[in-house]
């Protein structure tokens, strides 16, 4: 058997996610107003300690603290390291405002994936966020699985980023952007 | 064959215009290597060590004559006026400049060609029988489906960057020639008691490091179930397979690790889930890829007329005849032959073709077969068509360009990896050591004698050239800085494939031909008549061949 994910406290903590100031969002430069909360901070945190505002939780903390918060549904994000499978949010994706997956380095495809059965199978409606280490080239395709916010790490000129969410204006295969896949759109003409 | 339409063509060009981006971003320093290096090997582009290797798509190893000549042009405006047929149906260029890819990339696409998923840690190009459509064992030709199967994994968002690279062989005829069991998912298409057409499926094949043959996880997959069972299996492998180190990140580890039927219950958990969805292959979408493979315009002819005009022209011509026996197959249409155009001459790297080579490829390819030719997963080109009554006239041309060296199939029809002298992740030189088997074996009636023989040469254990699955497999390996060879007996490729077992301790260049030599001494005595090398050493096992070739000079 392969590890399953590793959700204990214990879990290694590696580079953790950024948090920028702007980050593009449903292809327009914005200001981020959520705060990601990485893993590891050694406070406890419990519900009654964490700050007000937007936040946004590790899933382990998330899950331990996921009945407390229910009075601050609104603000409560949560996300997922590329170890953390969308299964383990599953249902409770519908009532989050919003999801982000962490691409610790961009080759690293399991957001992909996450961010498809988010969408398509656990019906999650909210922002769905991309952070870490992705990179512009992989625009399209975050995209195409249904992200609609990137936060790039460190400084970046986000303006000139936004050219590459149209690198592919077309698509072979269904994905969340595109209910049917081309041999099927073809086969109809 | 498959033909673009305007939504391919802009795909092909937003591609090409995405590269052309990447690659001036990466030589203005915007771009750092570490982060163009999967963008580039996604296009096809290696940096090897004498310069930039680029790995041009041929989908299931499909051509026409217009690609096969842009081909010649390109290998001659931006190379050294060569190519190179791979184990993988593909091209590759050894010395194309980084700075011109861009422009080969956009050369490509007017002809419908590209460099896409390639290399890298993606779906690669899905591969098959070079002898799909014309085989007289073919239960269903494979290439609709492998056709679908590219569109589906072309630019597939979810799947660009899974733990490692992905290989999907389909194979539609009784025999298995697209070895589908050393893929990370093999296709079988089978028909069930009810005529129904679908598809057996094999998981976690491989070669390199870990060696292992794929295992069956579905008997009968139905046909519209094909592209939601594939995706089914890549996600599952997507989220389990392993990151942490590259050498057990295959599909193979993970297939292994999990137990086969572990993983075939979360295949089947993930299927059941999108089984139903938009990736359905309605009848409608199978019909309109089957469009794409007409059959051909043939004559039709009387039974065994074209053969009688063979026996004519074969009795009279013992070298014709051999041709003839050897690098042509059977055809499912009266008065048709396939014919293998054999790049293995001796001395010459097994695949290598020259601009001049492609371009009578193309010639005899527009006169002889409608205008298309197939790269085989051998290193070699078929023209799958051919007029029995014509052969005889193709072979004479096929001989001035030297591609009918009497050899498909024999000993040194061999596949054989770049090795030593172009790849930088050699442990010793394979061209040479090809080379110089095949000028010991030149004796064609030996080689007739020694019947069927795959030999499969690799430089280092990532095993390009198939070392674990030639009956006789030699593989480069390093001793303190210096170059030998191991041995290995007993792989194969088709339905029955195995993997070879280790001969004994490696062997100096030198010793290589003398230690073949010896191999095949005691296959000759101890084989029952017409019995072919694989057979006799599933019979006698290894140890007779060990006994000779480490026996101490008496
Ligand atoms: C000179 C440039 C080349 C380089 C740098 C290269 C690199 C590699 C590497 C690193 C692997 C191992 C991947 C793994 O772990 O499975 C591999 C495997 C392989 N390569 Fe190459 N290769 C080159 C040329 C070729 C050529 C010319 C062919 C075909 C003739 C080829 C066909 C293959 C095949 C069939 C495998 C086996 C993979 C498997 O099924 O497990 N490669 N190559
Ligand atoms: S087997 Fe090794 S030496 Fe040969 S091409 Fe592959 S990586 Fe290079």
């Amino acid at each position: 058997m392969p590890k399953p994910a590793n959700l204990s406290a214990k879990k290694p903590v590696g580079a953790q996610p950024e948090n920028p100031a702007q980050l593009i969002v449903d292809g327009a430069v914005v200001e981020n107003e959520w705060n990601l909360l990485p893993l590891g901070s050694d406070e406890e945190i419990s519900a009654r300690s964490l700050a007000p505002g937007k936040v946004i939780l590790p899933l382990s903390v998330w899950l331990a603290l996921r009945e407390d918060l229910q009075g601050r549904k609104d603000e409560i994000g949560v996300w997922l390291d590329s170890d953390e499978t969308a299964d383990l949010i599953g249902e409770y994706a519908a009532e989050l405002p919003l999801i982000a997956a962490n691409f610790p380095a961009f080759t690293d495809g399991r957001g992909f994936t996450a961010a498809r059965l988010l969408r398509q199978r656990y019906g999650f409606k909210g922002e769905l966020r991309a952070v870490g280490n992705f990179i512009r080239d992989q625009l399209t395709y975050l995209k195409r699985c249904g992200f609609n916010s990137f936060a790039f790490q460190g400084e970046q000129p986000l303006q000139g980023l936004l050219a590459s969410m149209q690198d592919f204006t077309d698509s072979y295969q269904t994905a969340v952007d595109q209910p049917l896949p081309i041999y099927r759109r073809r086969a109809l003409a | 064959m498959y033909r673009y339409d305007e939504q391919d063509h802009k795909l092909i060009r937003e591609r090409v215009a995405q590269f052309r981006g990447q690659t001036e971003r990466y030589l203005a320093g915007e771009l750092s290597e570490e982060e163009f290096l999967p963008l580039r090997l996604q296009n096809g582009l290696y940096v090897q060590r004498l310069a930039p290797m680029l790995r041009i798509a041929v989908p299931y190893g499909l051509m026409n004559s217009t690609q096969v000549r842009r081909l010649a042009h390109i290998t001659r405006k931006y190379d050294k006026g060569y190519a190179h047929f791979t184990t993988r149906q593909n091209v590759q260029l050894n010395w194309p400049n980084l700075e011109d890819v861009p422009d080969i990339l956009a050369e490509l696409a007017e002809v419908e060609m590209h460099a896409v998923q390639t290399s890298g840690n993606c779906i690669r190009n899905t591969t098959t029988d070079q002898f799909a459509g014309v085989a007289r064992d073919e239960l269903v030709d494979p290439r609709p489906y492998c056709e679908l199967i590219r569109q589906w994994s072309t630019f597939h968002p979810e799947f660009a960057f899974l733990p490692r690279k992905f290989k999907i062989a389909v194979c539609g005829a009784e025999e298995d020639r697209a070895a589908i069991r050393a893929h990370d998912i093999g296709v079988q298409i089978v028909k069930n008691d009810q005529g129904e057409t679908g598809f057996q499926v094999f998981v976690g094949g491989g070669l390199g490091r870990t060696p292992i043959i794929g295992v069956a996880i579905r008997d009968f997959l139905p046909e519209t179930h094909l592209l939601s069972y594939l995706e089914a299996i890549v996600r599952v492998y997507n989220q389990l397979g392993r990151r942490d180190n590259k050498f057990k990140a295959r599909i193979k580890i993970l297939v292994k690790a999990m137990g086969a039927e572990e993983f075939a219950r979360r295949v089947e958990a993930e299927w059941e889930q999108i089984k139903d969805g938009a990736e359905q292959l309605t009848p409608e979408a199978i019909e309109w890829s089957k469009r794409f493979f007409p059959e051909p315009a043939y004559k039709t002819f009387s039974e065994g007329h074209g053969e009688a005009v063979l026996r004519d022209r074969a009795g009279e011509d013992k070298a014709f005849a051999r041709w003839l026996e050897r690098n042509t197959f059977p055809h499912r249409v009266d008065g048709y032959q396939a014919v293998t155009l054999s790049t293995k001459p001796t001395g010459i790297p097994p695949g290598d073709v020259t601009d001049r080579q492609l371009e009578a490829i193309a010639e005899l390819a527009d006169k002889y077969s409608f205008g298309e030719v197939r790269v085989t997963h051998e290193q070699n080109v078929v023209l799958a068509d051919v007029e029995q009554e014509q052969l005889f006239d193709l072979w004479q041309e096929a001989r001035k360009h030297g591609f009918a060296t009497p050899n498909i199939g024999t000993l040194t029809d061999m596949i054989c990896c770049p090795g030593g002298d172009y790849c930088s992740l050699a442990n010793a030189k394979s061209i040479p050591v090809a080379e110089a088997i095949q000028r010991k074996f030149d004796d064609l009636d030996y080689l007739y004698d020694l019947g069927d023989l795959d030999l499969n040469i690799s430089g280092c254990m990532n095993a390009c050239g198939h070392h674990h699955i030639g009956h006789i497999g030699i593989l480069g390996v390093d001793k303190k800085g210096e170059e030998f060879y191991q041995v290995q007996l007993g792989g194969s490729a088709n339905e029955k494939a195995s993997l070879g077992k280790v001969l004994g301790p490696s062997f100096s260049r030198d010793e290589m031909p003398e230690t073949i030599g010896k191999i095949l001494d005691v296959f000759v005595e101890n084989r029952q008549p017409e019995e072919f090398f694989i057979d006799t050493y599933n019979r006698i096992g290894l140890q007779p061949f060990k006994e000779r070739v480490y026996a101490k000079a008496s």
